[in-house]
């Protein structure tokens, strides 16, 4: 039987003040106590249906996880996160549970949902400080090794799937560090890095190995993986990787970024720390954010952080169709961002020394919906008006990297360079290579990533153990250490 | 972590290391570069790998020391790691087999002309060099240059060493004396490349050139390296480094080279003043 109700509302997350968090970049949630974790925990129901699992893109046993918690078993809350989720702290930071699991949360119904989102990231951070195991041990190996090329949330959690299931995984990351958009995208003050880089150890202890500086496409093809190499499966989670400029006069004047420029400088290459670390940023005064999603929300905010007196979010729709997470754009403003909406840019002016000086848009006004179901954005004539900025920062979303279409010729694509991939399965139509998270879908969130990391991993399985047995395998490279090991 | 095998210096402030990298030794062709980070802190940089050994599994990369990041990169000894080194990068060269190919390179450009002389040579083709520098102590790769090249021509200058004049003096002469090139490849400096772009351009000869924007991570997800190519946008990282000289929007590419010039040079002014300080 459902128990009573105690409490409407969620119990509030504690959060730096504004004031303080807009020039800092350290973290602006704080988290629950244990005293605000309990409590919040016992608001479940523990409602007979169980709806909110049905939310979660990679099937966390929601009930029991805060059920433990409520009866103070945070060890034990631990291991049920931990079997299905490699990343709760993550992805009780990050995911937009708003969205998915408290959606569907049957207190929901009438009140606030369980702060589910909070809850996960609570377990996470109590098991890191008190050194929590989180009870993994992979099956006996299997002698099938499984290539994973991109080490972001699909890549990774496709990576501890299959190594608890006994296969020899190897990760081949591009960039110097692992996490993807958790390393570069997301900011420290939303993410902070030394936890996506103490939840990414974990897979060390499964024994997945973890190269990065490996750009597959160039150092090895996808062939090469397979022929030389002797993977006998691939997931492909590259991510959506290619930044998209609008062709108006201006864009490649300085202090003109991309997103992804914007972000890796900051949060990968801790700009924000020089000059202590060597990549530099423009520390800009009056920054522009053109965009409405949660990357151009972690672009404003960051820009407040590196100094702007006047951080600007321009965005063509209105309030309502903003794709952001309301959370983001709350903390946003309570930071002092400006918001003008229902904008666009025409053409960005410069200076004499190519140097931008200002954003010149025209306002919008909504029309008829186009095929995402959002009322399309139609130009005013003759309302154009000036912003005086010295960064402009492009959010509007971002295409498929060409690396390895370009060079896997037989790998199917769209028309707009995604990997053709089966939603359920995320096998491709080159035999032996699975694909998820946004090469596959554009650009998506996390979870979403993650699911297909999920789904691709139990769809590899099946199709290695479909493959009979196999002879161990002799490297030919002569970077043998790159080779599947047979055994250890 | 990648190690430095050997270090040898080739001109004032021009190092040439052989460094520990198989996977990308044995992968890269002509044209490619890899991106470097020398350590926790450092910058991603972009190098052109001027040799590569596939059998030893070590590529050669040239380094001018001009900002805080080459300058610590220069000061590593053999025996010494760098942190990270990704590659390779970039689209490879485009050879012809047979083609007929002019290489210039000013200044630390032959160090970028070099792989390619040598790729040209090996597939049956022909090249001749125009190696130029200011003056003698900063041309490189002489000897190297002239083992795959015929001919082989040094301009300085300042006529220290070989012809006095500029780099495209010595290419007017070369046409004039009736040689016929596919194309002209010339990296150097901007305004070197564009000048020989200048006396290509009337005659329709193919003229190549290799951008040197400034890049974060070298894979094509940043935009920072953008280029205008016949109007049109380009990664330098991912549809680069070479281009067609002719159709290069120049000016642009030069004007955002200077995008953290105050930056640079307070860096540098810091890291002198910390490598000057007495130890503490």
């Amino acid at each position: 039987m459902a128990k009573k109700i105690t409490q409407k509302t969620k119990t509030p997350m504690p959060l730096v003040d504004p004031d303080v968090r807009r020039h800092s970049f350290g973290e602006v949630a704080t988290g629950y106590s244990v005293e605000l974790a309990r409590q919040e925990a016992a608001r479940c129901i523990e409602c007979k249906n169980m709806p909110c699992i049905a939310g979660c893109p990679v099937e966390i046993d929601i009930p029991a996880f805060v059920r433990q918690v409520a009866a103070g078993d945070f060890a034990g809350a631990f291991q049920t996160l931990s079997a299905k989720n490699l990343l709760p702290a993550v992805c009780g930071r990050v995911c937009p549970q708003e969205d998915q699991c408290e959606k569907l949360c049957t207190l929901g119904v009438r009140f606030e949902p369980v702060a589910i989102g909070r809850l996960e990231r609570f377990v996470a951070d109590y098991a890191a400080l008190a050194h929590l195991s989180d009870g993994a041990a992979p099956a006996a190996y299997t002698g099938r090794s499984v290539a994973i090329v991109g080490s972001g949330p699909a890549g990774l959690t496709a990576a501890a799937d299959l190594a608890k299931l006994g296969h020899r995984v190897t990760i081949f990351e591009a960039l110097h560090k692992p996490g993807g958009v958790l390393m570069y995208g997301i900011p420290e003050f939303r993410l902070p890095k030394a936890i996506v880089e103490r939840e990414i150890d974990t897979l060390a202890g499964l024994g997945v190995d973890i190269k990065t500086n490996h750009v597959i496409g160039r150092t090895f093809t996808i062939d090469e993986l397979f022929n030389e190499l002797g993977f006998d499966a691939l997931f492909i989670g590259t991510g959506a990787g290619l930044p998209h400029f609008p062709s108006i006069p201006g864009v490649n004047l300085i202090g003109v970024y991309s997103a992804n420029e914007y972000l890796t400088r900051s949060n990968l290459m801790k700009a924000y720390r020089f000059p202590e670390h060597d990549t530099p940023i423009v520390r800009g005064k009056h920054v522009a954010v053109i965009g409405g999603g949660n990357t151009a929300m972690d672009s404003v905010r960051t820009a407040l952080r590196l100094g702007a007196e006047h951080a600007y979010l321009v965005y063509r729709r209105s309030r309502e169709e903003m794709p952001a997470r309301a959370e983001e754009v709350e903390h946003a403003e309570e930071e002092g961002v400006e918001i003008v909406l229902l904008a666009a840019p025409t053409e960005l002016l410069g200076n004499e020394k190519s140097r931008v000086r200002a954003i010149r848009c025209v306002r919008m006004e909504l029309g008829a919906p186009d095929a995402s179901g959002r009322r399309s954005p139609v130009p005013i004539a003759g309302s154009e008006f000036d912003i005086e900025v010295d960064t402009v920062v492009f959010a509007v979303g971002q295409g498929a990297n060409p690396l390895i279409r370009s060079t896997t010729p037989d790998l199917p694509v769209t028309k707009w360079g995604y990997i053709v991939a089966d939603p359920e399965t995320g096998a491709t139509e080159k035999p032996g290579v699975f694909a998820g998270g946004d090469i596959v879908t554009g650009g998506a969130t996390v979870i979403s990533a993650m699911g297909a990391g999920r789904r691709a991993a139990r769809a590899i399985d099946a199709y290695l153990q479909g493959q009979g047995r196999k002879e161990p395998f002799l490297p030919i490279s002569a970077d043998s250490s790159v080779a599947p090991s047979s055994g250890t | 972590m990648p190690r430095i095998l050997s270090k040898e210096t080739l001109a004032p402030d021009v190092v040439r290391f052989w460094i520990d990298a198989p996977a990308i030794a044995r992968k890269r062709r002509p044209g490619q570069f890899v991106i470097i980070r020398t350590d926790e802190t450092g910058e991603r940089i972009p190098l052109t790998i001027a040799d590569a050994d596939p059998a030893r599994g070590a590529v050669a990369l040239i380094v001018q020391a001009v900002g805080k990041s080459t300058h610590k990169l220069n000061r590593l000894e053999p025996g010494d790691t760098v942190l990270d080194v990704a590659g390779p990068l970039g689209q490879p060269t485009r050879i012809v087999p047979g083609m007929r190919v002019c290489c210039v390179g000013g200044g630390i450009g032959a160090a970028v002309v070099y792989p390619i002389a040598m790729g040209v040579k090996a597939a049956g083709g022909s090249v001749a060099a125009i190696i130029g520098a200011r003056t003698r102590e900063l041309i490189i790769l002489e000897r190297e240059m002239s083992a795959v090249t015929d001919p082989c021509i040094i301009t300085t200058d300042d006529g220290s060493y070989g012809r006095k004049g500029l780099v495209t003096e010595a290419l007017r002469m070369l046409l004039g004396e009736g040689y016929a090139f596919d194309e002209v490849v010339a990296v150097g400096p901007l305004p070197m490349m564009q000048a020989v772009c200048n006396v290509t351009r009337p005659l329709g000869l193919k003229t190549i050139v290799s951008l040197n924007p400034i890049m974060v991570d070298g894979t094509g997800m940043c935009g920072g390296c953008r280029v205008t190519i016949g109007g049109e946008q380009k990664f330098v990282c991912v549809d680069g480094p070479e281009f067609d000289g002719h159709q290069v929007n120049f000016a642009e590419v030069a004007a955002r080279l200077r995008a953290y010039r105050e930056d640079e040079a307070a860096a540098m002014d810091r890291y002198r003043a910390e490598l000057a300080a007495p130890p503490t």
